[in-house]
Formats: structure tokens, sequence, C-alpha cells
């Protein structure tokens, strides 16, 4: 289904606290649903500039949560305020208005069109990246597909999004599994340790690993999955300027040479179609982009 | 009878090196690409083109897959490029785009560069041959390919690399121009001179920034060219000169974001204007700056404004 074309001004119905993280609705009046992994491209209607002349560029947002509004659909964005546009985001008050261009990319196909006898999901969030895990996680429930949810953060802090992942009664769904650097919560150590000792379980090849996250945590999800032959979608960030294809900043290498548009041939991405470094290749030793 | 609203589409309308465009609003070479930008947003696309003519990415004779990233830093009011003109080569694009974009509802330029003047020449012949194309750029300042800057640096370079081209093609030969010179009327004379029919510019100014998280350059390349709002009065000063220097018509651009900043470019001598970055931010920018300009385009703007000569 495509994209409106163009941006179009919608409206800011809540701004919470989440963690240290925020999580903010938009009331979206022409625009589809937009599937679990795809992004929006957005900027505030206003004050989209600081005292030195940034930001300028549109952010690249993954959907965390969309569901029917009075009118048009609802969306939600799980954000970390580390730039200037994304702290901008944090400080977004209910009336404001956003311009958005989207739903862009592709998304996380079901685990049956991987292959017909697959058993079920495994999905691998970190960070902040659990957010298009979210929507891809209610859509599995509600379909009935089998699903195991592992969820990592680095501390307390860096634990926002997690109510996503809750029953209406507030308690966290029975099939998240929780990992925690600092060990506040859940097994102290990474969420790829909960992953590696499901996938040295017997029948792991049966299943599909879905994964947002950190570079070196995606990267580490890329090959416990190929050791395992065990088929691995993940979404991946680039910076983008864009979003639909036109310019070219986003690219990703190829394991057989080229690259990559994230935006329009991602973001999500089998594991076998990025190489054994593509998925770290532009953070470096940093886990985020801290200019965002 | 002609209905006001009909003499408003033809007073509207441009003439361009013989092309008639609906309204003087193109796009930036490499800054849009119609075909990815139809599978995102369907034919709604073609319904609504932003542009009076589509400007194509830049073709090399052979295919390149484009610059290591990271390829692009956000800058105040702009950006860092170093993408590296990925492309599909000349028989790439022939086979493969050319047809596409001949389904667009507005004339086609086709921006093209190489190495030297043998490549050159094979580029401007084939695609000039093309009933598709309404015209060609001659992309001889992109800051991103050593070589493109030689020839764009230098008067004499231009001017024998026109010689060279002219014959080739009864198209129009526009001369996209580098603005990483001292003096770039110099070289926009020496196009003129050499047999161009229009010059476009500004390209992207050679720049640079570092990540202060690092210490490591921001880009992968090292360098890279800026653009957006940043580069305007820049733009405005280079395409003044350009226009008191020539006789050919000049598209100009550099940080056009609205139909005000249009305006300036047409005082300052564009008969035509290029959105460029601004189409990042907002895909329909190109349509938003024509209906702009129309509203707000000044009636003495008939008449181009003479040059201070500093």
């Amino acid at each position: 289904m495509s994209a409106p074309f163009g941006r179009r001004s919608c409206e800011v119905s809540e701004n919470r606290a989440s963690a240290g993280y925020r999580v903010f609705s938009l009331l979206d009046p022409e625009g589809p649903q937009p599937a679990p992994g795809q992004f929006y491209m957005l900027a505030t209607a206003e004050r989209w500039s600081g005292g030195d002349g940034r930001p300028f560029l549109p952010r690249a947002i993954s959907v965390a949560e969309t569901g029917p509004a009075a009118r048009g659909v609802r969306l939600d964005f799980l954000i970390e305020g580390v730039g200037p546009g994304t702290d901008r985001f944090c400080e977004l008050e209910p009336g404001e208005r956003v311009w958005i261009t989207g739903p862009l990319g592709n998304a996380f196909s079901e685990p049956r069109q991987q292959h017909p006898d697959a058993a079920g999901a495994i999905l691998v969030g970190g960070g902040i990246g659990v957010a298009p895990l979210a929507l891809l996680r209610r859509g599995f429930s509600e379909r009935g597909v089998p699903h195991r949810v592992l969820l990592g953060f680095r501390n307390r802090e860096h634990s926002g999004g997690l109510e996503l992942f809750c029953s209406a009664a507030g308690a966290l769904c029975p099939e998240v599994r929780l990992a925690s650097e600092d060990g506040h919560a859940g097994h102290r150590g990474y969420v790829t340790d909960l992953l590696a000792t499901i996938l040295a379980g017997d029948d792991a090849r049966s299943g599909v690993v879905y994964s947002c996250g950190p570079p070196p945590m995606l990267e580490a999800v890329r090959s416990l999955c190929a050791a395992h032959e065990v088929a691995c979608q993940l979404a991946l960030e680039s910076p983008m300027a864009c979003g639909f294809g036109a310019c070219f900043g986003c690219a990703v290498p190829r394991p057989e040479g080229g690259y990559l548009r994230l935006c329009v041939d991602g973001p999500v991405i089998w594991g076998d179609e990025v190489g054994p470094t593509a998925a770290d290749a532009d953070a470096g030793a940093r886990e985020r982009d801290l200019r965002l | 009878m002609i209905s006001a609203n009909e003499r408003e589409q033809s007073t509207w309308a441009v003439d361009f090196c013989g092309i008639s465009l609906a309204h003087p609003v193109v796009n930036a070479s490499g800054t849009y690409d119609a075909i990815a930008a139809r599978r995102v947003f369907g034919d709604a696309l073609l319904e609504d083109f932003p542009f009076s003519a589509f400007v194509s990415k830049t073709i090399t004779p052979e295919p390149r897959a484009g610059n290591a990233p990271r390829r692009i830093w956000e800058t105040p009011a702009g950006m860092l490029n170093s993408i590296g003109l990925p492309n599909k080569g000349l028989e790439g694009f022939l086979a493969e785009d050319l047809p596409q974009l001949a389904e667009l509802p507005v004339p086609l330029i086709v921006s093209v560069m190489a190495t030297g003047r043998p490549e050159f020449a094979r580029l401007v012949e084939a695609v000039g041959a093309r009933e598709e194309v309404a015209a060609i750029e001659l992309n001889i300042s992109c800051p991103n390919v050593l070589s493109g800057l030689i020839v764009g640096e230098q008067p004499s370079e231009t001017e024998a690399l026109m010689d060279a081209l002219r014959p080739l093609t009864g198209k129009p030969l526009i001369v996209k121009l580098t603005p990483n010179v001292s003096d770039p009327a110099a070289v926009a004379a020496a196009a003129e001179q050499g047999g161009a029919d229009a010059v476009s510019l500004i390209n992207t100014l050679k720049a640079s920034a570092f990540d202060p998280g690092t210490g490591e350059p921001a880009l992968a390349a090292g360098h890279g060219g800026l653009s957006g709002p940043a580069v305007r009065p820049v733009a405005l000063q280079q395409l003044r000169a350009v226009s008191a220097a020539t006789e050919i018509p000049a598209i100009g651009m550099g940080g056009i974001c609205n139909g005000a900043d249009a305006v300036e470019f047409i005082a300052a001598g564009a008969t035509l204007v290029a959105v460029g970055t601004e189409s990042f931010r907002d895909p329909r920018a190109g349509a938003r700056v024509a209906a702009e300009l129309r509203s707000a385009r000044p009636k003495r703007l008939a008449a181009p404004v003479p040059l201070d000569l500093e």
C-alpha cells in the first residue's frame, strides 16, 4: 500500500513519560494503518530549528503502536532524547502539530512466509529498539502466532516502552522475558544471552527471529542466528534525510557488494542480506547516533 | 476565447531553451529519485508531479556503487553529503531507468558525467539520441568525484569540453557549475562561448564536519558537499555574477525552501529555479514552491535586476 504523497500535518494528542523515554501520540486523519517495522519521517511544525540551526532534517522513527482514532488512526512513537531532534519530540505538548511522511519502508513478514512449517517467532529487542517489536507482538498475539519476546535494557532509565508489552491489566505479558545489564530486572546481562539459550534448544530452526536494537546487539543476533541456521529479520537504522529513496544517504553494504538503500529496501532486512559487519558498519563504537 | 484561467496558465508557462514548461520549478540533480518515489507514493506522484521538468541523477559511463557510509551529516540549516554518484551506468540507465522516467508527465533532463572527453562524448551521443530526453545537463562540478572538479574549475577546460560535445547533439546542453572556484562567472562565460544553452548553479559547496563524540571526520569520505538554506546567500551572489557575465538562461538553486526564496533567485537572474535538499524534508516541496512563487512573484521581476560591478 502506498504512503500518501507528501507530508501532512498531524495533531499531538498525548506525550507521556515511559522510564527515561517518552511516548507521544499523533492523530493521522488520512493515512493508512502502518505495518510493524514501518517508519515515518517526523518533524515538528513549529520550532524545528534550535539556536544552532538544528534540527534541520526530519527524523526517521518506527511506529510503536497504532489504533483507530475518532478520525483516521492514532500513531504512537517511542522516543529517547539523544539530540536536537529527539529532544524536541520529547517536549511536544498536546495540540502541537507534527509533519509526517509515511508509513515508509517495508514491514516484518509472517513466520510462515519464511517457511510453511514455521512453529513460531522469537522477538529480540534492545533499548529504544523495542518500539517496532511492540506492534509486531500485538499482531502475532491477535492472530495466534506462537511467539516469545526477549527484551534487554542497559538499566531502568533505558527500559522505556515496557508497558507496550503489558496486558490491559498492566501485567507484563507471560511470553516476555527481560534482561538488564545492571540486573535491575530479569536476567543480569545481555538479551542475546537469552536468545543463545533458546537457540541451543532442539526446535530452534522452526522459528523465525525478529530483532531491533543497537547495532552491536543486532550483529550478535545475526551471527547467533546464522550459527544455528535460524532465519532472522533485523530492523536496521541508518542516517536518513528523506525516507523515500531520494537522498541515497542510508546506504547499507550488501554482502555481495554494492549497497541497500535502507529506506526503500528496508528497514527490515533478512539476516543473510547484510554482511557480518553491516549491522554495525556505521556505528563504530557508538551504540546510537547521539545527534538525532 | 481564452479564459482567464488559461491566460494565467500561459503567462505562467516558461520557455526554457525551446522546451515549454508549465512553471519555473524543477529539481536539482541527485535529490529526487522519481522511480523510487513512485514505488513509495504510487501513481499519486504522477498525478501531482512536483516539478515542471525532471532532472535525473547523474549517469556515468560505467555503473557505480557509490561511497561507503557514512554518507550524510546534518549541519546548521543544511546537510553534508558524499553519496558518490551511485548509478547503473549508461547501459543500465538506458535499458532500465529511461523507460520508467519517460512515463513522467514532464520533460526529462538527463545529467551526465565522465572523467574524460571521449567518455563524456559517448554519454552525450547516446543520451542525446533518445527521443525521451529533452535536454542534457553536464555535471562538471560534483565535488565528490575528483575528476569532476578539474573541468569545472578551469574556464579553458570547460570551453574545450563544450567544443568537443556541442557538435554531438542538437539538444540543449546545460552546464552545471561548481561553486568551489574563485570566479564562477568566468567558467560560465567559457561554457557559453563553447556553445552551452544554459547554466545551472550552484552545486554543493565543498565542506567538512567532525563527529564531536569521536573526533573523526563525520563522513567516511572525509569531506562532502554542503546544501540547504545555509548555502543560499552564496548561491545568490554566484548567480548574480554568472547572470551578469552571460546571455544564456540560468537554473538557480541553493537552499530554496519556499516561494520567497525562489523570488530571490529569479531576482538574481534565474530563468528556472531548482529545489534540492528541501524535497528531503517535504516530498512535494517543488509543487509548494511553485504555488508560492506564483502568488508571491512581484511584477517588477519581469526585467532583470542590474548587477553592481564590484
